[in-house]
This record gives C-alpha cells, structure tokens and sequence, in this order.
C-alpha cells in the first residue's frame, strides 16, 4: 500500500464509525432505560406493605403504626396544615369565629346566655384536636365533664382499664370524672408501644401520655379492618337500627365496609348530649331527622325529672336546644347519602401512589381536592363543579341568614314585651346577688371591675331564672317559648352542620323553611300577648 | 481490515437489538396485538378498571377491545397505534393527569361500539350518536355497564 491511495477514504470510514459508535451507545442508552423503567413500574405493582413492628389495641401513638403504614401516617400528619374553604375552615356555631359572629350577627342574639363564646378561634385538623380541647378556656375556665374527651383523645384502652375490661363500663365511669380527672386518667395510660423487633418475640414498653384520634380508633390492629370504638356511636347506631327494624345492631359484625367508611366518622361528627347532668348519649331512637331527634330530646328526662334541655336563653327565659355539629345525620338526608357514597369517598378520596391505591387520611374539604374527591364519579371540568357548589351554598348562606333575621325581629318584639318586667325587678335582683355574692369568698379577692361583672353577671342570671319561672306558669309564654325552642332548633341544627348545606340541600331548605315560619308564628303571639292574663310575681328578697 | 470492521459494527448493532428484544419481550408486547383483557393490565395503571369489569354487567359478553377498539382491521390497528403510543409515553413520563378520562375521540369509538350491538335497541331513536341534536352518549347515563368509577 502507498500512502497516495489511502488517506481520504480512511478518514471517512473513521467518522462513520464514530457516529455509529455513539448512535448506537444513545439507542442503547434509551432502551434500557425504558427497560428499567418497565421494571420499576412492574415492582410498584407488587408491592404491599411490610408489617415491621406490632401495634396492639393499647398501641395509641399513631407514630408506631406510622413505621408499618407510612403513606397513611404521612398524609394523618398533614392534618397540622391550616386550610380553608370560602365557608368553612371555621367551626360551625360551637367554636365561632370573630369574623362569623360579625358576618352574622344573629348568631350572638341566638346564643345569648350559652358560655359558648368564651374562647373560640379556628377549627384545626384531627391532629390538634387533643391539643385544643385541653387549652380552650372553655375546658382551662369552667368546669366540664370528662366525657369530652370520648371524642378528642384515643381513649378506648383507658375505659377499658378503668372499667376492668369492660369498655361500656369505664365510658360510664369516665363520663361521671371531671375533664381533669378523665384527662389524668387518660394520660396515666399512655401506649403501649414495641421494642424490639422480631416476629413473635416483641415486647411492650408503656409510655405515658395522651394521642388525638389515632389509627386503632378506626383500624383493627391485628388485620387493619375499619371497626368502630365509641361507645356513644354503638350505642346510638343499635337504638337508631332498633327503630329501622333491625334490633341487636352492631356495626362491626352487621355493616357493610361501605357503611362502616361513614360510621368510623359519625362517631364523632354528630349531634350528641355531653353532660354534665347525664351520660354522654346521642339522640337517635326515633330518627336521624331533626325533628325526630327534637321528639326524642323532648320525651326525654334528666335524673331530676326536668324535661332535656341545653340552656335557657337570656332574652326569653325559655329552654332551648343547642345543636352540636350534626353532619351525620344532616348527611344522611341528601342525594350523595342516597347513592351509597360514604364521608370517605369524598373526604379521605383514593389516592394512587406507584399502584397503591391509599386512602388519604389528610382528612379536610373536599373542595380543596376536586380532583380526586368530586370527579372519579362526576366527569366534568373541576370549574363547573366548584360552581354547582357554590351555587347551592349561595342559596343555603341566603335562606340561612333570612331565617336568622326572623329569630332576630322575634327577639326583638318580645325584648319589649318584657321590659317592663325587668325594669320593676333589676333592683331587687342585684340586691338579691349582692346578698348571695356576699357570702362567697373568691368573688371578695376579685379586682373592683371583676367584682362589677360577677354581679352583673349574677344578678342577670337571677332575673332570668325566675322570669323562666313566669314563662312557663303563663299558657300564652308558653306558647312562645315553645315555638321559638322550636324554630331555633331548627336554624340551630343546620346553622351548627358543617358544609354549608352541601350535604343535603334540599332537606337544609325544608328545615329552614319550617325555622323561618316557627319564629314568625313566635313574633306574631307575642305581638298579639295580652298582658295581665296571669300575674308575674316580683323577684322577691333572698333569691 | 474491511471484514474487521464490518463485524465490530454487526456486534455494536446487535448489542441494541438484543437489549431492545429483550425489552419488546420484558414489555410483553405481542401481548398488544392480541384481544387479551389482560393486556390492558400489564401495567397496574387499569387495575380498577378491570376490576371493576370483572364485576360488571358486559363482563360475560365484551372485554376490553370490544368497546375500546374499532372493530375493521385497518381502525383497529390506528386505534391501538396511536392509544399505544399515547399510554406508553404518558406511563413512562408519569405525567398524566388523574383521575384518568376518556377523550373525544375514544369516546366516539366507544358510543359506536355501544350501538354496534345494541342497533335495535337504539335504531329508532336519536340517541345512535352524541352529535345527532340532543344526543348523548350512552355512557352518559350508563356509565357503570362497563366498569365503573374506582372507590
């Protein structure tokens, strides 16, 4: 070979194979990378969960069931975050916030004499719930029962040592105990939580202090099946099934999963008595509805014989009803109830991750999940759905706040219908707290402002009380007082729900509309009261 | 030299295409040119769905293809070209949104499979196409014969 006939060609031929070098390295580059990626999305399909330590029912701390079940504990954490919808994010009537009461100035008329508002601020997430319940002033100021705490603390392993086994038993004991006492108590069992791992050998070592709701409130530990734990929702759900025709009812034996992906909910989120003057009950013998619930409420007797009541209002005089937060059964008059869809289906919506399908249990609005919640069933754009919902709760904000205006003009006609009555007996009844405040011995240390509110305070009380008294000794009162326990209760009921309405629009509208003529028929009786029928005694001394 | 160099090559060719076949095999993708419901599972991403049809009420009478596919050749085959292609590259990016709904033009491909079989049913009425005026599709009502929403 010369070197004349070799250069130009052996040039090429080297460039060539360059490219073809590196042509092919980028198509091999490519497939197997599509090929691990086929191989990462066929292992996603096989994976479960691995069980790493053992959580048994007195394994309360969420973290220990976090170690088995991450994506679940993972999104229960994310209940810290703060959320909020154009209506909710805020708690109903109960833990009102300062810009409800001013968005709705009825509210505080409606509860006048209820100590409801003494502390309230924003509704947080199920991871707070302990947290908030043992600060609020309402809990650290007056004094309330332990039976709180069957809702906002993982309190079964504790009435079931205190009731020596028997889980009814320590609930009724635990409901008598102060909320401090039943929170000590709480504390004082703690959880039982693994070490060492291994399988068959683990122990239990017990770490004192109190959890929020946590896994084992809804979950089996041994095989993670939702069940139900409170004894107020067992006991409710047998009555209420009693009364469907089905007698014996228990929901972890009798209901199906679907069901129990509401009833784990409506332990809790629902309308209930707590006490003090009896057990923790909710009131569904007769029904779900309001005024079977009403009937059932009215038929009803405190130890002392007085017909139930929650407080008497301070305008009036007359024994209402306060209404919880009645989600369940609001829930269960509407079309999504109807169609067998569960609180879970749109509140803790399927989540897939790799081809876990993982229920969140970051458990809020569904408006701030449209995507997951609303529309696996309805297949239309998330905009017209966010405006079907705020179309119906325009509607339910407007009549609701038209039945608040009723109750308010109603307030205000018998305001005048009393004052008289008033006028001719403050005197006596400030002389009458001054007489009883006197012999009390905290009110002595109280700053001169204090001293002037506590009296205030107490001679107001002794005014009502016995106006009460003449309400319901006078037939025409009486009728009054009766209609305005029944129409509040009705604005109550829905007012206190927590959506707006959107859990059953039509049934909120058929309530309302039943509130709205309730407080109209009170204000016209009282416009048409003839004074003098009956003699309404003075507040005499000593009272 | 020449021969050299000519088999280096073959070897670097051949070093893609066995990795590709391996891959073509690993994916089994024959699996896509048959009628196997099964298919539509290789990847996790239907497994609610074909859940749920296992369940449903056309289980007995249709699988996967019946209703998704045209049913000439020529449409089949561009049917599963073009949702092939289209599902292969979303699955690998991951970048789809959830949850997953039928387009315009599956959704016409299923409406006429509907009345493919159901033409008796349907022949005197409006209802054969969602575009005839006040048309709906099937489906829109019916949205559970199939399989139905994943809960």
């Amino acid at each position: 070979m010369t070197q004349n006939n070799v250069p130009p060609p052996a040039r090429l031929n080297r460039t060539r194979f360059l490219l073809i070098v590196i042509l092919t390295a980028l198509v091999t580059f490519a497939v197997t990378a599509l090929l691990t990626n086929i191989f990462q999305r066929k292992q996603e399909a096989k994976n479960l969960y691995v069980r790493f330590v053992d959580v048994r029912e007195d394994t309360t701390d969420p973290e220990v069931w976090g170690k088995n079940w991450p994506r679940e504990y993972d999104s229960y954490k994310k209940t810290d975050e703060p959320t909020r919808t154009r209506f909710g994010g805020h708690g109903g009537s109960e833990s009102l916030p300062q810009e409800k009461a001013q968005r709705d100035p009825w509210l505080a008329r409606a509860f006048a004499g209820y100590a409801f508002s003494l502390d309230y601020r924003d509704r947080r997430g199920h991871i707070h719930m302990l947290y908030d319940q043992e600060h609020t002033a309402r809990v650290t100021q007056r004094p309330q029962p332990g039976s709180c705490l069957h809702c906002h603390a993982s309190i079964i392993p504790t009435y079931r040592r205190v009731g020596e086994g028997d889980v009814m038993a320590g609930f009724d004991k635990l409901c008598k105990l102060s909320y401090a006492q039943a929170n000590a108590e709480v504390q004082k069992t703690g959880s039982m939580n693994p070490v060492g791992v291994g399988e068959g050998k683990t122990e239990f070592q017990h770490v004192a202090g109190a959890h929020p709701v946590a896994c084992v409130d809804c979950h089996d530990p041994a095989s993670m099946q939702l069940r139900v734990t409170r004894p107020g929702f067992i006991r409710g759900i047998k009555a209420y099934m009693a009364g469907q025709g089905q007698p014996d009812f228990d929901p972890n034996r009798d209901a199906t999963r679907q069901q129990m992906r509401t009833y784990v909910c409506a332990q809790c989120h629902v309308e209930y008595y707590c006490g003090p003057k009896t057990t923790l009950f909710f009131p569904w013998n007769n029904g779900l509805r309001v005024e079977q619930i009403e009937s059932y409420y009215d038929g009803y007797k405190f130890p002392d014989g007085h017909r139930f009541y929650d407080w008497k209002h301070a305008e009036t005089g007359a024994e209402l009803l306060k209404a919880q937060h009645p989600e369940f059964e609001f829930w269960n008059q509407g079309v999504h109830s109807a169609a067998g869809v569960a609180c879970a289906d749109c509140h803790m919506p399927y989540e897939r991750q790799g081809a876990m399908k993982v229920s969140d249990h970051w458990v809020r609005s569904p408006l701030l999940n449209i995507q997951r919640a609303c529309q696996p069933c309805h297949a239309v754009p998330e905009e017209e759905l966010k405006a079907r919902v705020d179309r119906i709760q325009d509607r339910h904000f407007n009549l609701l706040t038209r039945t608040g205006h009723a109750l308010v003009d109603f307030l205000d006609t018998f305001k005048a219908l009393r004052a008289p009555w008033n006028q001719a007996n403050q005197a006596a009844a400030t002389a009458a707290a001054q007489e009883k405040l006197a012999k009390d011995e905290a009110f002595a240390k109280l700053s001169a402002d204090d001293q002037a509110a506590k009296l205030k305070e107490t001679a107001a009380g002794i005014l009502n009380d016995r106006w009460s008294e003449h309400v319901y000794a006078d037939p025409q009162l009486k009728a009054i007082a009766e209609l305005q326990r029944q129409g509040q209760w009705r604005l109550d009921f829905v007012a206190a729900e927590n959506s707006m309405g959107f859990h059953a629009p039509q049934e909120g509208a058929r309530v309302l509309g039943e509130a709205i003529d309730l407080l109209r028929q009170a204000q016209l009786l009282t416009q048409k009261y003839t004074p003098g029928a009956v003699a309404h005694p003075a507040v005499g001394p000593g009272e | 030299m020449r021969a050299r160099r000519v088999s280096l090559a073959a070897i670097l060719l051949g070093i893609p295409l066995g990795v590709g076949l391996f891959t073509f095999r690993y994916a089994e993708g024959l699996s896509y040119l048959s009628n196997n419901p099964r298919t539509c599972i290789n990847c996790h991403i239907m497994n609610d769905e074909y859940n749920a049809w296992e369940k449903s009420g056309h289980h007995h009478v249709a699988t996967c293809n019946d209703c998704h596919v045209p049913h000439d050749f020529i449409g089949k085959y561009m049917a599963k070209a073009r949702n092939g292609w289209n599902h292969s590259r979303a699955f690998t990016m991951q970048d789809f949104p959830e949850p997953i709904m039928i387009g315009p033009v599956n959704a016409r491909i299923l409406q006429d499979n509907c009345v493919r079989c159901h033409e008796p049913l349907v022949a005197d009425t409006l209802l054969r196409s969602p575009e005839h005026a006040g048309g709906v599709a099937c489906v829109h009502c019916h949205k559970n014969v199939g399989h139905g929403p994943s809960r």
